[in-house]
């Protein structure tokens, strides 16, 4: 909706300032989007391929040419300029996508799943790409992952959305920290008593039982731990494991959907803004 | 804004020519198939005597091979949009500040080169073979006619690519539809009283007659049903309705 190619069913959403209802074109001339599908024309290629997108989005000559020589410095694809798009591997098809995406110096890029499907140390490079341009290109980057680890890495500001809306916006930090200091894990003989039990203490926040282990946020946790044993010694329940860990966007994502990523479809949203944000979603 | 538009279409255009340049195999293709139809039909055919036909058979269906060389060509123009829908080219395209009229505006302009050009191989085949236009008028009458024809069929692809959202439905369609009104066109054999009167009438009503009787008035002055003038007037207007409606198909589907 945000990137004009749906029209929202009631609402209204602003980007840069212009309505993605009403200023298609302006929004679009403020975007760049590159797709979860690879969109490329696969029979031109590289330098053709930004060569289009320049033209379509309205380049002068002088300008194309020096903007295609940028991009494709920045995610090294000038040596493959001259080869058709589909002797590309999937890395370089992406990263052609990232560079195509830049090539009108949009205000904000939207990133769908940036490297879906990609090996380890491609998947790194992208990374690493996208952090550069956030910084040398002074661009708002919108993306949407599944994998809370890049958005751990990447993004400034997250969402997450479950079932269509927008259940929490706010940066890494303040998401983690609203969880818990530490987070404490565990398994043991009776869960549902245990965590009767534990409920009245001023110290646990969040208990939720999840795959068969009780986890909860507390401050100082591994001074806690000893505690909770005992608990469960005078109630007569036998721990079986414990541990202790410094909560991760998973236990943060857990916290706010409720489910396991892993049995549902809908997407969190990740973003990263080096600057004030000027998006506005409903 | 306007130079935006018009790099779009210039762009658009360009982007065919080299897809097209790059598939020798579909060069070779477009021009064999129609080339067959041209010598196989016409020199197999040649001694044989229709009743309507008061020519050589060559001259007859040269006009016939060079509308089907055109329609076939800008019919897949148009359908193509499956295949960059499916690819996600087509949202590249999409997601761009250009209005959508210079989108297809971009692509009708490169399907009608593209089919122009076989069109005109062709055209210069069936001169050589002796199938000669009378007058220089008659040569410019039906380069209008196959300019329009070509426009028309690339909006017909469009609108089977509107409806339809699958390669399969494109072969059904190709098959059901597009088949039988090419035999009742008057490319292969005259429509004459050898056909049931049922027949004839759904003839009279097919497009793709006019278009055919078009080119066959202007180009050879013989075997003609209708004046090439009548001709060019109802393809005009043909190609007006199916051209824009297609436009607009295409403007609700892909938002």
């Amino acid at each position: 909706m945000l990137t004009t190619l749906q029209r929202p069913t009631s609402g209204k959403a602003l980007i840069c300032g212009f309505d993605v209802l009403h200023q298609r074109n302006e929004v679009r001339q403020s975007i760049g989007v590159v797709f979860q599908e690879p969109a490329l024309e696969t029979e031109l290629t590289g330098e053709e391929n930004l060569d289009f997108h320049a033209r379509v989005y309205g380049l002068r000559k002088d300008h194309r040419r020096r903007r295609i020589h940028e991009v494709l410095t920045l995610v090294d694809l000038l040596d493959k300029k001259d080869a058709l798009v589909k002797t590309y591997s999937g890395g370089m098809k992406r990263r052609l996508e990232i560079a195509r995406g830049l090539m009108h110096s949009p205000t904000i890029l939207f990133l769908d799943e940036p490297t879906l499907g990609l090996d380890a140390q491609t998947r790194r490079a992208i990374w690493d790409y996208i952090k550069r341009m956030n910084k040398e290109e002074n661009t708002t980057i919108f993306l949407t992952t599944h994998y809370m680890d890049e958005a751990d890495f990447l993004c400034d500001r997250i969402g997450i959305i479950d079932h269509g809306r927008i259940l929490i916006l706010d940066t890494v930090d303040t998401l983690k920290t609203s969880v818990g200091d530490d987070v404490i894990s565990l398994t043991c003989s009776d869960l549902p008593a245990l965590q009767a039990r534990l409920e009245k203490e001023s110290w646990v926040r969040h208990q939720k039982i999840q795959d068969g282990r009780l986890t909860f946020g507390t401050s100082r946790g591994e001074e806690k731990i000893p505690q909770v044993i005992e608990i469960a010694r005078l109630q007569q329940i036998a721990v079986h494991s414990i541990s202790i860990h410094n909560p991760t966007l998973d236990d943060v994502f857990l916290h706010y959907t409720g489910r396991s990523i892993r049995d549902q479809e809908q997407e969190p949203v990740g973003k990263t803004n080096r600057r004030s944000s000027k998006v506005i979603g409903e | 804004m306007i130079y935006q538009e018009l790099q779009s279409i210039y762009v658009l255009w360009l982007r065919q020519m080299k897809r097209f340049v790059r598939a020798p195999s579909r060069i070779a293709g477009a021009i064999a198939q129609p080339l067959f139809f041209l010598l196989i039909l016409g020199l197999g055919l040649g001694g044989a005597v229709f009743p309507g036909i008061k020519t050589d058979f060559l001259n007859f269906l040269a006009p016939g091979i060079i509308a089907m060389a055109i329609m076939l060509s800008s019919i897949f123009t148009g359908v193509s949009v499956l295949w960059d829908r499916q690819f996600g080219f087509l949202q590249e395209v999409l997601v761009a500040p250009v209005s959508r009229f210079s989108i297809i505006l971009g692509r009708t302009f490169g399907g009608a080169t593209l089919a122009l050009l076989q069109g005109f191989i062709i055209l210069g085949i069936a001169l050589l073979m002796g199938a000669i236009a009378t007058e220089t008028i008659g040569l410019a009458m039906t380069i209008i006619i196959m300019i329009l024809l070509s426009f028309t069929a690339v909006g017909f692809g469009l609108i089977i690519a509107s409806i339809i959202k699958d390669f399969e439905g494109f072969q059904t369609i190709m098959n059901l539809l597009l088949l039988p009104l090419f035999f009742l066109s008057s490319a292969f054999f005259p429509i004459s009283q050898n056909l049931p009167s049922w027949l004839q009438t759904v003839a009279l009503c097919n497009p793709i007659l006019y278009m055919v009787d078009g080119i066959r008035g202007s180009l050879t002055n013989a075997n003609n049903l209708f004046s090439p003038y009548l001709d060019l007037g109802i393809i005009t207007l043909m190609c007006l309705i199916v051209w824009l409606f297609g436009v607009f198909l295409f403007n609700r589907s892909e938002a």
